[in-house]
């Protein structure tokens, strides 16, 4: 003989799985149908491009260890960090190209980021129009990647130092980080711990580092 | 009596010329000081756990070793000292590299590497000096940036070896770069990258004939550069800017 109380908790039990069941047998319902309210209301229309603009690119070539501009009209957003981003991806684009004068695989998603970091001079606060120090944050299947060489790894640095400065000229001094963290060289080679001058960088007539 | 003392005097003085013009003419007789050693330091890049760039089927850090070893004995046999900062496949930091060439009172550092041609050109000679700016007469000098004192020096040597070797038939090219076993080293510094093979070529035996060909050159630059240091007043102890 099943005692009372017992037949009372299965009674319970039983009618909270099924109004729980219910529950959740709407819910799905209803999330299916949000699903396709969502792709209903999917925009038909491409979203808008930022218009072109005229960038420089100081592209390396191991042949003659030099830098040259390339002016190219690209796409850049407003916003500096994300702009110093767009750069310096077509910049490895182009080093990741096959016939590259400055071979480097990789290309664009090498380039995890890039922090602009107001520089504070005199001691004092930092102002809009202060000079800015670049971060640029390399992955780390770019720094493995990337062929080992005193020659090929300072180009590489090089040029994304004039690249940046050529293009946000408030950029005056670049850091290498990979994967966020500090790393000694780029590929055996070239400091990665130092501060660089970007300004510095910069080649003069001739263009030759 | 006084003739007498006039005499006396005038005996006195002409002594007195007489000891000066020996003792002149003895300084000029005297054997010059001596001239200062010509020192050079040969840095042969990576080492140990360090393997450098890859080169066929051969290391970066052997290649260069090899390097180090034939330069060595091509510049004793032309009477120059040389320094080596490391013998084997050992691992040497580049704090370690400086001082060793620091002690030596160089008038040369060497700071040898090896690397693949990546694009297109053939076999070349890379040289480098440091991208640090050139300082002069500091009273303390940072350690991790010596060689600021020494950029012109650098520059001036690296326009020898350029000479010397472009006079041999190589394909030179000259740069600046960051490099911390050079910016510490307190002497006329030149890193120097020989690019022997092209990526896709795995043959070595042109690579031996390149290596000798370019060791020449190199043993040919310092011995002019030791010929050139009649330019600084001859005494290379005293090499600083």
């Amino acid at each position: 003989m099943i005692p009372r109380h017992q037949t009372v908790l299965f009674v319970i039990l039983l009618l909270a799985s099924v109004i729980m069941g219910a529950v959740l047998w709407n819910q799905l319902r209803r999330a299916h149908e949000r699903l396709l309210r969502g792709q209903d209301a999917a925009p038909t229309q491409a979203p808008l491009v930022a218009p072109a603009e005229q960038a420089t690119l100081m592209v390396a070539n191991d042949a003659d260890n030099s830098v040259e501009p390339r002016i190219l009209a690209l796409p850049l957003p407003q916003n500096p960090e994300a702009r110093a981003r767009a750069v310096l991806g077509k910049l490895l684009d182009l080093y990741a190209a096959p016939d590259a004068g400055h071979p480097v695989p990789g290309g664009a998603s090498s380039i995890a980021q890039v922090f602009l970091v107001p520089i504070a001079e005199g001691g004092g606060k930092a102002s809009p129009t202060s000079p800015q120090l670049a971060v640029v944050n390399l992955t780390s299947a770019f720094a493995a990647g990337h062929p080992s060489g005193l020659e090929t790894e300072t180009l590489t640095i090089l040029s994304i130092c004039a690249t940046l400065n050529a293009n946000l000229p408030r950029v005056t001094q670049v850091r290498f980080l990979v994967d966020g963290q500090m790393r000694a060289t780029l590929a055996g080679h070239a400091d990665l711990t130092r501060t660089y001058l970007a300004a510095e960088m910069v080649p003069t007539e001739g263009a030759h580092p | 009596m006084a003739g007498k003392h006039h005499r006396r005097s005038l005996s006195g003085s002409f002594a007195a010329l007489l000891t000066l013009f020996a003792f002149l003419h003895a300084s000029a007789q005297a054997p010059p000081a001596p001239m200062p050693k010509f020192v050079v330091v040969l840095d042969a890049a990576h080492g140990g756990d360090d393997p450098g760039a890859r080169l066929g089927n051969q290391s970066e850090k052997d290649y260069t070793l090899a390097l180090s070893v034939k330069l060595r004995s091509l510049l004793m046999a032309r009477g120059i000292s040389v320094v080596t900062t490391r013998e084997s496949g050992t691992d040497v930091d580049a704090d370690r590299r400086a001082e060793i060439a620091n002690r030596a009172n160089a008038a040369a550092c060497l700071n040898l590497h090896a690397a693949l041609v990546y694009s297109k050109g053939g076999p070349a000679v890379h040289l480098f000096i440091s991208s640090l700016p050139p300082a002069t007469n500091a009273t303390f000098v940072p350690w991790r940036t010596a060689q600021s004192e020494w950029i012109r020096r650098s520059t001036e040597l690296a326009g020898v070896l350029n000479s010397a070797l472009t006079h041999a038939g190589i394909t030179v090219t000259l740069g600046q770069t960051a490099l911390p076993a050079i910016d510490s080293m307190a002497c006329p510094a030149v890193a120097i990258e020989i690019a022997p093979q092209h990526q896709t070529d795995e043959s070595s035996k042109d690579d031996e004939g390149f290596e000798a060909q370019v060791a020449e050159a190199l043993a040919a630059a310092l011995v002019e550069w030791r010929a050139d240091g009649g330019q600084f007043g001859g005494q290379f102890g005293d090499r600083r800017p």
